[in-house]
């Protein structure tokens, strides 16, 4: 395992969250680990695994375009005792095979690791078929499910690491694309469960998860020329959700989550769920995808146009704080 | 492992005692028709071929039995029962409330459970994941799994097939319990569901064809030579097989049982002397 440093954030945003999962994190952990397997559904190449392809074969296996049996596969490796990676698009990989990913990871605990990749709508204008933004929502959902949406590569490669060490089963959505904006260029320690406080502001709270936590420190900047000082905290698990961080969150005004998901079921759902129990409620706006299907286009379009981008968080917030809270 | 003649003692024990659980369950019912089919599999499995030892549950080199069929359970857990695995005591318990022992199996290899079902189409994917990292690690010991017919109406068991066959598993074995019959009807009415033999060999698997309540034919099917391919034993049975009001009638599927026709059924199986054996 290598540690994170300015050079290998840079290195590994070149590559994404998926380029250095596959890449560069799986591959070192075969060499380090017998009891590991790598699988996907036909997307071996795509997905930056020729390294583990040529190099490590009795330890990778093709399911072909099979997602249903890519999880029974991988859940049989799982149960003789193997920690098992399965990859593919973020869209498939949890929605065509749900039910064997409940049953067999959920009810029988297998210890599989699913790495989704190309989650929101990174996968551009191959439209709505290929996007996820429902994902978090379905995944969250599965009891003994651990759900994981690094901020950058570095990040990424941190929380695969976690997984391989974790006993049970993890969902890791990867977003963004090739030289995605890094967010951690120094070591830190990645733990599940414990959002990480990236920015400080007395005004209002920005919660983002995945590929946004980049977007909101830069609305953050913005606001501050507008007078407003917003606190930033990355959500990188979803699931279990870091409560005394929420709990800090609900001192202020206005909370703001940011998301590449769906307004349901995501992390402004979770965050919801807790606020609307305690007894000292912030007012809660949700940042992402409203209940429909959106027009597609390129990554960066696609963004702009839900407002899931600097320019779009910052707008939203300004327009809420002047309304008055 | 039993000889042939202890494993037909063995299937009649099993459905006997199927029929006392499915009495006790009462109103709840229980699934009569696929367990009765599945008896003779069952038995001929853990009692004459299977390598596993119910005083050792975890030892890595058993063989891996996976019940996709779950719905089968009261030939699966009287099985249990049979090779040690149960006590009567827990047996007994079927169906109770927060008892172990529910209409689904739960995993728990300690008892013998190495999977747990209910849900059709997905126990031949994880099988064949266990069977790969056999292979892969050259271990010797085998998968079988036990699928129903009506079950192969399910999408995902044809992904498994196929890539089963890519992988040359030939140390997992499909047996198809092939009693015509699903919930709503035939096979063939409900879901045109016709040649498995072929369907198995196109793609890629050795098909063995036999009678499966006749425990030799199922006993020597398990163990068939296939040149490396994936094995599939399909198993030509009769849904309630053994009580005369439940064969081929599929409202037996899942039904309850009073006590005249429990006291009907057994006298039928305690007096039917080898009919089973044939």
């Amino acid at each position: 395992m290598q540690t994170l440093s300015r050079k290998t954030a840079r290195m590994w945003s070149r590559l994404g969250q998926r380029g250095t999962i596959c890449g560069v994190a799986l591959p070192e952990m075969l060499e380090e680990r017998s009891d590991c397997y790598i699988l996907t559904a036909d997307l071996g190449t795509t997905s930056g695994l020729s390294r583990v392809m040529q190099q490590q074969p009795e330890r990778f296996v093709n399911v072909g375009i099979a997602e249903q049996n890519l999880i029974g596969v991988a859940a049989g490796l799982a149960f003789e005792g193997n920690v098992v990676f399965a990859t593919t698009f973020a869209t498939f990989l949890t929605m065509r095979g749900y039910e064997q990913i409940r049953h067999n990871l959920g009810y029988q605990k297998a210890n599989v690791k699913l790495i989704g990749s190309a989650a929101g709508f990174a996968m551009g204008m191959f439209g709505n078929s290929h996007y996820s933004y429902e994902d978090i929502a379905i995944m969250r959902s599965i009891p003994n499910m651990m759900v994981i949406s690094p901020a950058d590569a570095g990040e990424a490669y941190l929380a695969a690491y976690m997984a391989l060490e974790h006993d049970g089963p993890v969902y890791i959505r990867l977003s963004g694309g090739l030289n995605a904006p890094v967010v951690y260029t120094e070591p830190y320690a990645f733990a599940p469960g414990r959002a990480v406080w990236l920015r400080e502001g007395k005004d209002v709270a920005l919660i983002a998860t995945g590929g946004m936590t980049a977007d909101a420190l830069e609305a953050a900047k913005r606001l501050e020329a507008d007078g407003i000082q917003a606190a930033v905290l990355h959500m990188h698990t979803i699931k279990p959700l870091d409560t005394d961080a929420l709990y800090a969150c609900s001192g202020y005004g206005l909370v703001v989550t940011i998301e590449e998901h769906s307004v349901i079921g995501g992390l402004g759902s979770a965050a919801a769920e807790y606020f609307m129990e305690q007894e000292r409620k912030p007012r809660q706006i949700r940042i992402g995808i409203q209940d429909t299907f959106v027009r597609p286009g390129g990554h960066a379009y696609v963004r702009q146009e839900n407002g899931l981008d600097a320019a779009g968080i910052s707008q939203r917030v300004k327009a809420a704080v002047s309304e008055g809270v | 492992m039993m000889q042939k003649e202890q494993v037909v003692e063995m299937a009649k024990r099993m459905r006997l005692k199927a029929l006392d659980l499915a009495y006790a369950a009462g109103k709840t019912g229980a699934h009569l028709g696929g367990a009765l089919s599945a008896v003779e599999i069952l038995a001929a499995l853990y009692g004459g071929v299977a390598r596993v030892d119910a005083k050792d549950p975890g030892k890595e080199e058993r063989d891996r039995i996976l019940i996709g069929k779950a719905h089968c359970v009261l030939a699966y857990y009287t099985a249990l029962y049979e090779i040690g695995y149960l006590t009567e005591e827990e047996l007994n318990m079927f169906e109770q409330d927060g008892a172990f022992l529910t209409g689904h199996p739960q995993k728990d290899v300690c008892r013998g459970i190495e999977y747990a079902g209910g849900s059709l189409g997905m126990a031949l994917s994880v099988g064949a994941g266990m069977a790969l990292h056999a292979k892969r690690r050259a271990k010797e010991q085998r998968v079988y799994v036990l699928l129903g017919d009506g079950e192969c109406e399910e999408g995902a068991v044809w992904e498994s097939m196929l890539f089963a066959s890519k992988y040359r598993l030939d140390n997992l074995i499909a047996i198809i319990d092939r009693n015509h019959l699903q919930s709503d009807g035939s096979t063939l009415a409900v879901a045109g569901l016709d040649r498995l033999s072929e369907k198995a060999e196109a793609f890629g698997w050795k098909a063995v064809c036999v009678d499966g309540h006749d425990v030799g034919q199922l006993m020597e099917a398990y163990c068939a030579g296939t040149d490396g391919r994936p094995l599939a034993v399909i198993a030509d049975t009769v849904k309630g097989k053994g009580v005369s009001f439940m064969e081929n009638d599929p409202s037996w599927h899942h039904a309850e049982l009073n006590e005249e026709l429990y006291r009907k059924a057994r006298r039928e199986v305690e007096e039917e002397d080898g009919a089973c054996r044939r």
